[in-house]
């Protein structure tokens, strides 16, 4: 009943342009941001940290980055994990080479260095689509890889091969090593969901995400009404690559703490990313979220529930939950092949009219 | 008609509009696709403030006459001339930044955008902000969002679509599809406006809503338009000059009372042997 725009009068161009144009949908985002920010930093413990909502934050941003890409701009990757190792290894460098050098900007100059990798690699893309450019994002992917693992240089011919994040602090609180607490985990990796799901909103709305979706929708009109698919495709390569680099950086330095490539990033990492946005709904920032928090947070609950509630074994437990997430998701692609976002929009709809539907 | 195409200065139509000085000439354009002639050594100009027609019946080569306007073919032979310079060999996107606007004979809308969003993106040639600004959504990207969508209001008004303002274009009927098409054409202010078909698959009803927006644009905005139709009874009554094409060559130029009256013309819609 209180779901409408009824009586909320928009009296500029701004205003109705704004991103909750509903007043409840406003309240509830600021609620939620209320408890993400000031209540959870001082609720979490370590297993809630590191079993969810630390990994649900990183891959909300790296699912953010490739919706950005597949979603928005309709150019098909499956380079994620390449992606995300470029920004690790690009923040580790950094880490080692410029001791003194904040955190916070490390994690957003390695997200610059992967945009860089990003665009190189988004080249084929003026030349094919579809399938094809999937295949030759997946040539990144095994490239990419290969060459951390190969060339000592980008572990500091460590004699492990691995590479392990030093301590680094924020506001004179450590967000990396050993000594970090949960809740600063928690909240550097808010911070920057917060920050970049803001920034993906506003590109996506504007001008820059119009050219994006033209791309997508239908090139050869784009391109009749002053689209540059030059500009337009590498411009997403670059944004997505950007958001992967940095969700990489997080999770190699906040998260994982010490990490070996073919581990970490390998070819199942691309291939989550993408199962997350196709389920979450492509070309949506809710979509993003939603499709995280499904693939990160439904195993967790799954095994919480088999396991802690009912007492089964681990490894039974550990089989089952992959048949039904694996069941779970050929059921929401046949209810709503378009994602969770869709499904959202639809009850957002029916919650307009009721109670009276007609 | 001669003198008509020779005077620099224009003309005044039957109607009393005046029209004004060559805005595009096509100069002994020729175009082929491997051995297919599909245009062969054309030459005619569309003056400014002028509707211009281009018929001809089914593959004589309208399509890729307007295709080699707006950039998506490069003729092997002949030259284009835009604003009274020659124009050099252009990608789409780059003549649609000198102000050449089109529709497609099949809508290709985006169809994954609302109507609002759909003629957004008509603008793009007239926003200037970066990257950066739109990011954060700060000083200039924010100004530029308001301002244009002032100027799409406007259009929204003119084609009397403000009650799908908001609906993604792919849920909409054929004919309003059709007409958020032109509106996104004329969201870009052009000079020169090329419509393919505007009025193929429509009903009477909507192919006289249409052709009174084509009057009231070329009307209201002084916008040129070259259109293809195939709705000989519409094209008579809204055209200036029509330019009429059989198997790639010109077989007639001049104002629809002159082509109707060419006897090549009318071999060529009613059927005489071709050797």
């Amino acid at each position: 009943m209180f779901y409408r725009e009824a009586g909320d009068f928009k009296t500029s161009y701004a205003e109705d342009a704004q991103t909750f144009p509903i007043k409840f949908d406003r309240y509830r985002y600021y609620f939620v941001m209320a408890v993400g920010l000031a209540i959870l930093p001082f609720a979490v413990n370590d297993y809630w940290a590191n079993a969810v909502f630390v990994p649900f934050l990183i891959w909300s941003i790296a699912a953010i980055g490739l919706n950005i890409l597949v979603g928005y701009c309709g150019q098909v990757s499956l380079g994620t994990g390449g992606f995300m190792a470029v920004g690790a290894y690009a923040a580790y460098k950094l880490m080692t080479s410029f001791p003194d050098l904040n955190i916070v900007f490390v994690v957003i100059l390695a997200g610059f260095v992967t945009a860089a990798v990003g665009v190189l690699f988004g080249l084929p893309s003026l030349r094919i689509k579809g399938f094809y450019l999937a295949v030759a994002t997946l040539a990144a992917q095994f490239f990419l890889v290969w060459l951390f693992n190969r060339v000592p240089w980008f572990y500091n011919y460590s004699a492990s091969g691995q590479i392990s994040a030093p301590e680094r602090t924020v506001f004179g609180f450590p967000v990396t090593g050993a000594a970090t607490a949960p809740w600063a985990q928690y909240a550097i990796c808010l911070g920057f969901v917060v920050v970049l799901a803001w920034v993906a909103r506003n590109l996506t709305r504007g001008t820059l995400g119009r050219t994006w979706m033209a791309i997508r929708d239908m090139d050869i009109a784009a391109e009749i009404i002053g689209v540059n698919p030059l500009k337009a495709k590498l411009s997403a390569f670059a944004v997505s690559s950007f958001f992967i680099g940095v969700a990489g950086a997080l999770f190699f330095a906040v998260y994982l703490g010490a990490v070996e490539v073919g581990e970490a990033f390998g070819i199942q990492k691309s291939f989550l990313a993408l199962f997350m946005i196709i389920i979450g709904g492509l070309g949506s920032i809710f979509g993003a979220f939603a499709g995280a928090a499904f693939m990160v947070l439904f195993p967790v609950l799954l095994k919480n529930v088999l396991v802690g509630g009912l007492g089964w074994p681990t490894d039974l437990a550990a089989h089952l939950e992959l048949m039904i997430v694996g069941g779970l998701i050929i059921f929401v692609l046949i209810a709503e092949p378009h994602g969770i976002a869709a499904l959202w929009r639809t009850i957002k709809e029916k919650l307009r009219l009721w109670p009276f539907p007609h | 008609m001669k003198d008509m195409k020779d005077n620099a200065e224009g003309y005044t139509t039957p109607d009393g509009r005046q029209i004004g000085g060559v805005l595009m000439e096509m100069k002994n354009i020729t175009l082929r696709f491997g051995g297919v002639m599909a245009i062969q050594d054309i030459s005619f100009d569309i003056r400014e403030g002028e509707i211009r027609a281009i018929i001809g019946p089914n593959g004589a080569g309208k399509s890729s006459m307007l295709n080699v306007i707006s950039g998506f073919y490069h003729p092997q032979e002949g030259e284009v001339w835009f604003r009274g310079a020659r124009r050099p060999t252009m990608r789409p996107y780059e003549v649609a930044r000198q102000g050449v606007a089109r529709t497609f004979q099949n809508i290709a809308l985006f169809k994954g955008m609302t109507t609002l969003d759909n003629m957004m993106t008509g603008r793009l040639t007239h926003m200037k902000s970066g990257m950066f600004s739109q990011a954060l959504w700060w000083g200039r990207a924010e100004r530029e969002e308001s301002e244009h969508r002032e100027q799409v209001e406007k259009i929204i008004d003119f084609l009397e679509i403000q009650h799908i303002r908001k609906t993604p274009v792919g849920r909409l009927p054929y004919g309003l599809q059709k007409r958020v098409e032109l509106g996104r054409a004329l969201a870009a202010e052009p000079e020169l406006l090329l419509l393919d078909e505007p009025m193929a698959g429509m009903n009477v009803e909507e192919k006289e809503d249409m052709s009174r927006f084509i009057l009231d644009v070329n009307d209201e905005f002084g916008t040129t338009i070259a259109l293809i139709e195939h709705d000989m009874g519409v094209v008579m009554d809204l055209s200036d000059r029509v330019v009429v094409m059989d198997y790639g060559k010109k077989i007639g130029d001049g104002t629809p009372d002159e082509v109707r009256a060419n006897p090549e013309v009318i071999d060529a819609y009613l059927g005489v042997a071709h050797d």
